[in-house]
This record gives structure tokens, C-alpha cells and sequence, in this order.
């Protein structure tokens, strides 16, 4: 009975590692290209969630989760055009504090608009409900978004690993230098590599709107997960990341079942064990530029 | 003189005459003419959204009173700034009272950071209106003459859930399961909660502490759905708690839900057909008084919305202190405390007056437990509970649910 209950808590687990890696995955990817630490996108998650409310308003859940990912993704064109471009060379220290002092900007401007206190966000009644698959507990609801996120992840890896697009974009993870000496600017690549990943963390942030608070803040809560899940994963590891947002959730949710005032910690824990033992994180492959 | 030193020295003057032409009178009057008050509150962070309820309550309450000549004839200033954390809120209380001018201390709803700042105001003996935390330890061994608690203590909050829950027979005989803050509120409310229901022949099956920064609750609700209490009970707070609700509606588990502590704010942002159960709270802003609907009223005319409790309360105690400012016509703490520890009755816009307890500093006041209301019958988005009658009831002592002497080892 004991290692049922285990066993629910893994496969809870590895659920909950699924929607960690919509918002993981954008900051790998960006990391790895662009050389840059998006520390501001959790205020992309955050921006995801309020705009997908004030679409439903107007043109109900479905359409507000399909239209604000858009919305945020032409708004990450900008943020890439007008900020990003000018920090892909430079010291990674100055594209640390522009993002984070942009997260904080984020943050402040929506307090400022929406207000501090948290706002009201339901689903659909339909997906409301638990549904048992043997003696396993699952919300139906995040068994969609589970539905959602194995989708955005085949996308991905197939956007990746089966264009010129794709083949391009990991060229440039490994070897820029190459890149360029073959003729191909990667500027625009990156332009639509910030744009998938800010758009992945408004979905995220339109998916959660339901199942978590919805308030200013929230953009800083997902943000240091998402970086533990990309730092144990490793740099430029698409697989890495898959394996360590998993991992994560897999290792919280035991870790609640034993001790549930430890849940959050562990993932630090686990954080610190993976870079002792393996400094490039799980997957992470060695890319000169990072060394 | 020499040409360059000359225009040092003119340059030097035209600064001078050009700052006083533009700001500094102003300054050097505030300086003066103004009876401060440091007032901090969260306003980021797990309670940020309370504490901006905080600070809008308390300056309205700032602008009425200005508007009706201020306190001895001296306009009053409330300046509020982010507690941000313990240490944070103990720095900046000594900070304001050192080098800002504050004459006393307001505020805080943090129940950590208030017993901080409780320190900083003995330690210079001066007054420190404590106005949102709920802690009892505040008031029982950390208690200290120069604190005045306003909001009601945990002890108060679980007794007035508890005395529906008795009337409905709901306690004697269940099975409980906990979830509480990991943090010195929710320890407080844990231990009065499990008081409580162990006195009334109920039995705790599940305790677990969760660490306040804690968003997702699914692997706490397997484990709900494994115990298979009678009653879920939250002893969670500030809008974890509504994460708590929203997810415990999205399991749909069938076990009835009640918590020791939830804030209006935090209810409704569940968002209608969320919440569920029996809850307390200090005061709602659908409370049936002449005095609450007044202030309500203005309150949605000036920002747009309906007051939260912690509006309310903050918006009393300003009022409290100007009350008390302009009987004594004094702003020393030592004659102010003599003031509120004769137990003088104020206007709280509640059905009874109120009182601080002498021995504990406690203000003694009505609570009421609230419910919520059948699908499809709230008028809009802020109305989808119902306020239970106030407990103590009319013909009972105002004293009746809070700690007892025995309970609150409180001695200055």
C-alpha cells in the first residue's frame, strides 16, 4: 500500500515536471543561442496569464489560450529587437541585470494596471474533476495540459531536428563562429527562437492561470524553478532539459510524500548534488563559448 | 575676494534662492507641522495584495482626517512603506522612529516581521499600533506594553469557525486533516486549531506543514485523497490559500473544506464556484451597519472597489490613534497607552463598540464566520459569500472567544 502511494506521488510527479518544462524550455533555449539568461521571463509567464484573462472576458478560455502566447510572442519580437540584440556579445553580466531589472519593471507595471491583489481565473466546469486511472488520482484538467505539452515538445524537436531552421539554430548553439564564416546571420534566428520561448512561457502562464494565483508576482515564483530545472539539465540539451524538469517534479513530489515541509528545498538539493558531481548538468554538452 | 570664489559663492546662492522658491518651504513646514506616523506593511510578496488593501484603507482614513482639521490642529502624516521581511521591517521601523520623525508605529500584517517591529518599539518605548497580524504568541509571551493588537488573534479566528461547526455538529466524533503555514502564523494557528478540535472530540489524521512559498498542491491532495478524513481543514495563508482552493476544486475531492484564516482578497481571487466551506474573519465589507455601509460606499467610490478586511481595519485604527491623539492632546506614547488601557470604547462600524483588553493589549471585538453562497446567486464578482451572525453574540462578553489569562501568559 506504502509504495503505491510512492508510486502515485512519482507519476504525480512527473506530471507536474511537464508544465515546469514549457517555462524551462524557452529559458534553455534562449540560453543556449543567445548566450543570454532570460531572467525576465518569468514576467513573460506572468504577462501570459493576464492577458489570457482579459481575452477570456471578451472571447472565452479556448481563444484566450491559443491568442495570448501570440500576443506575448510578437511582443518578445520587440523585447529581442530593441533590449536582447545588443547583450549577445557583451559581458553576460550586463544582460543579467537587463533582464532582471526588466522582470522587475514587468512586475511593477502590472501591479500598477491590474492591481496587487490576485485576480480570479477559472476553467471550463468540463475539465474541473479528478479522473482515477486504476488506484491513480489525476486531475483531468492537467492531464490536458500534460496533452499540451508532450505536443509543444514534439514541435519543438521536430523544428529542431528535421529543418534547416533547426539545424541552423544548433550549429549556432555550438559553433556561432562557423556559423557566421558560412554566411548565415544568426540574428534573426534568435529573433524567432525569443519569440517560441516567451510564447511557450505565455502559454504557460494562460495554461496555470486556473490552477495558481494569478498576481504580480508569479513571474518570480516560476522563474528560479525553471532555472534549477535548465541548470541540472544542462546547457544546449533539449533532451536535458525534458529530463531534468522530470526529475524535479519527480523528486518533490517523493519528497512531499516523506517530508512534506521539504518539498520545495528538495529540488535545491538536488540542484546541488547534480553540479557537484556533473558541473554541466545532466545532459549539457560543452559549448566553447560557455567555458 | 577672488572672481572664482565669487561665482562659487553666487552660484551657491542661486541654488539656495531657487530651491527655496520651489520646494523647500514646503519641506521645512512638513517638518515641523506634521504629526507622523511610520507605517509599514508587506506590500510585495505572499501578503502584498492585503497590504495594498492596507495602505489605501489608512490613507482615506488619513484624508478624512486632515480634511476635519487633523489631530491638535496638526495635519497628519502616515508615511507607509514595505516591510518587505523581518529584518527588513525591524531596519526600517528604528530608521523611521530615529530619522524620520515617526511618533508611533502602525501596521504590519506579517506576523513575523510584526513581532520584529514589536522589539524595535520597546526597545524605544514608544508606540506600536500592531494592526493586521494574527499570531497569538504576539500577545501571550512576546507581548510588551508598548503593542497594541488590533486584528483578532488565531485563537479568535478558529473559535469563531469552531462555534458554527459545533452548532452543526460537524466537530464531535471527525476526522481532521491539517495543512498549515510553515511559518510562526500558521504554527499559531495550527496549535490553536488542534486545541480546539481535540477539546471537542475530534480527531487530527493528517498534519503537514508547507512552506510558504509553496504553488502547487497536487501532491498534498493524493495524499488527502489517501487519508480520507471527515474535514479538510487550511491553516494556510495569505493567497496560498486560494491556490489551495482553486486546486482542491480542480481534484474535485469530496471532503468538505474549512479554514482558520482567509482573507477577503484572497477569496475573491478562488474566483465563484471555487470555494467552498466555513471560514472567519474580521469583518466583511457586506456587513449590515450604518457605519460599514457608509465607509464602504465611500470607500468604492474613491479607488473602484469594495474595501477589503484589511482596508477596514486599517482605516479604524487610524482613527483609533487620531481619536486617541486628540482626547489625551498628546502624542507621547506613554499617555497614550494609559488612554487605550482604560479600556476606552471606539467606533469600529460594527454592531458593538470595541476595547483593548488591558492585561493583553488586545482589541475586543465581534468576528464573524462567512460561508459561501449557492451557485448562481452572487450579484458580481465580490459577492459570493455570506456573512454569518457575529460571535460573541449580542447578550455575550466580547471576551468570550479570546484567550483566557490561563491561555495568554501575557505580563509587561
Amino acid at each position: 500500500m506504502e509504495l503505491l502511494f510512492l508510486l502515485e506521488q512519482v507519476v504525480n510527479g512527473l506530471v507536474l515536471g511537464g508544465y515546469y518544462l514549457l517555462i524551462a524550455l524557452g529559458l534553455s533555449l534562449i540560453f543556449s543561442v543567445g548566450g543570454v539568461v532570460n531572467l525576465a521571463h518569468g514576467a513573460f509567464y506572468a504577462l501570459g496569464a493576464y492577458l489570457s484573462l482579459e481575452i477570456a472576458k471578451q472571447l472565452g478560455w479556448g481563444a484566450s489560450v491559443v491568442l495570448s502566447p501570440v500576443a506575448v510572442a510578437l511582443l518578445g519580437i520587440l523585447f529581442e529587437r530593441f533590449l536582447l540584440r545588443r547583450f549577445y556579445t557583451a559581458d553576460p553580466i550586463l544582460s543579467l541585470l537587463l533582464t532582471f531589472g526588466l522582470a522587475m519593471v514587468a512586475e511593477q507595471a502590472i501591479r500598477i494596471t491590474w492591481g496587487a491583489a490576485p485576480l480570479p481565473a477559472s476553467m471550463p466546469a468540463a475539465f474541473k474533476g479528478q479522473v482515477m486511472l486504476g488506484d491513480f488520482m489525476f486531475s483531468r484538467y492537467r492531464l490536458l495540459l500534460l496533452a499540451v505539452v508532450a505536443m509543444v515538445l514534439a514541435g519543438i524537436w521536430l523544428l529542431l531536428h528535421r529543418t534547416s531552421f533547426g539545424r541552423v539554430v544548433r550549429a549556432g548553439i555550438q559553433r556561432p563562429d562557423m556559423v557566421a564564416a558560412l554566411g548565415i546571420r544568426l540574428q534573426p534566428y534568435m529573433a524567432a527562437i525569443v519569440m517560441l520561448g516567451v510564447g511557450m512561457a505565455a502559454l504557460g502562464g494562460a495554461l496555470f492561470a486556473p490552477i495558481t494565483v494569478v498576481h504580480p508576482a508569479m513571474g518570480a515564483e516560476i522563474i528560479t524553478v525553471a532555472f534549477v530545472v535548465v541548470v541540472i539539465g544542462g546547457l544546449g540539451s533539449f533532451w536535458g532539459v525534458v529530463l531534468a524538469a522530470l526529475l524535479v517534479g519527480v523528486v518533490r513530489g517523493v519528497t512531499i510524500h516523506f517530508v512534506p515541509a521539504a518539498g520545495e528545498a528538495s529540488m535545491y538539493v538536488l540542484m546541488f548534488l547534480v553540479l557537484l558531481f556533473r558541473p554541466r548538468g545532466l545532459l549539457g554538452e560543452r559549448i566553447e563559448k560557455f567555458e | 575676494m577672488t572672481n572664482s570664489k565669487r561665482r562659487t559663492m553666487l552660484k551657491a546662492g542661486a541654488a539656495i534662492a531657487g530651491a527655496t522658491a520651489l520646494g523647500f518651504p514646503a519641506i521645512v513646514r512638513s517638518q515641523t507641522d506634521r504629526t507622523k506616523i511610520g507605517h509599514l506593511t508587506p506590500m510585495t510578496g505572499f501578503l502584498g495584495a492585503l497590504g495594498e488593501y492596507a495602505v489605501l484603507g489608512i490613507k482615506m482614513a488619513e484624508e478624512e482626517i486632515n480634511k476635519s482639521g487633523g489631530v491638535m490642529g496638526r495635519q497628519l502624516e502616515v508615511m507607509s512603506e514595505d516591510s518587505v521581511n523581518p529584518a527588513t521591517a525591524s531596519t526600517k521601523a528604528q530608521r523611521m522612529l530615529e530619522r524620520d520623525g515617526a511618533l508611533v508605529l502602525m501596521g504590519e500584517i506579517n506576523s513575523a516581521s510584526a513581532l520584529t517591529i514589536m522589539q524595535v518599539a520597546a526597545r524605544n518605548k514608544r508606540l506600536f499600533m500592531q494592526i493586521g497580524a494574527r499570531s497569538d504568541a504576539l500577545r501571550s509571551k512576546n507581548c510588551n506594553r508598548y503593542t497594541f493588537h488590533v486584528d483578532i488573534p488565531v485563537t479568535v479566528m478558529v473559535n469563531a469557525v469552531g462555534l458554527s461547526l459545533l452548532r452543526d455538529n460537524k466537530v464531535q466524533g471527525k476526522t481532521f486533516y491539517m495543512l498549515s503555514a510553515d511559518y510562526l502564523f500558521g504554527h499559531d494557528l495550527l496549535r490553536a486549531a488542534k486545541a480546539f478540535i481535540g477539546a471537542s472530540g475530534g480527531k487530527v489524521i493528517g498534519d503537514e506543514l508547507v512552506a510558504t512559498d509553496v504553488t502547487d498542491f497536487s501532491g498534498y491532495m493524493l495524499k488527502i485523497r489517501r487519508a480520507k478524513p471527515d474535514v479538510v481543514c487550511s491553516n494556510l495563508a495569505g493567497n496560498q490559500v486560494t491556490n489551495l482552493v482553486k486546486q482542491y476544486a480542480e481534484f474535485g475531492l469530496p471532503f468538505p473544506m474549512v479554514g482558520f484564516n482567509l482573507n477577503t482578497a484572497d477569496a475573491w481571487a478562488a474566483g465563484e464556484g471555487n470555494l467552498s466551506g466555513t471560514w472567519p474573519t474580521v469583518w466583511m465589507h457586506d456587513l449590515d451597519t450604518p457605519g460599514s455601509k457608509a465607509f464602504t460606499a465611500a470607500f468604492t467610490k474613491k479607488y473602484g472597489k469594495p474595501p477589503e478586511n484589511h482596508a477596514w481595519i486599517e482605516y479604524v485604527s487610524l482613527k483609533m490613534m487620531a481619536q486617541a491623539m486628540n482626547e489625551t492632546k498628546s502624542t507621547d506614547s506613554e499617555r497614550l497607552i494609559a488612554y487605550f488601557e482604560k479600556q476606552t470604547e471606539f467606533d469600529i462600524l460594527k454592531a458593538r463598540k470595541a476595547y483593548f483588553r488591558s492585561w493583553d493589549h488586545q482589541l475586543m471585538q465581534e468576528a464573524y464566520p462567512f460561508t459561501v453562497k449557492p451557485k448562481g446567486k452572487a450579484k458580481d464578482k465580490w459577492d459570493f459569500v455570506v456573512l454569518g451572525a457575529a460571535v460573541p453574540a449580542p447578550n455575550q462578553s466580547l471576551e468570550l472567544l479570546a484567550p483566557t489569562k490561563a491561555q495568554n501568559a501575557c505580563v509587561f
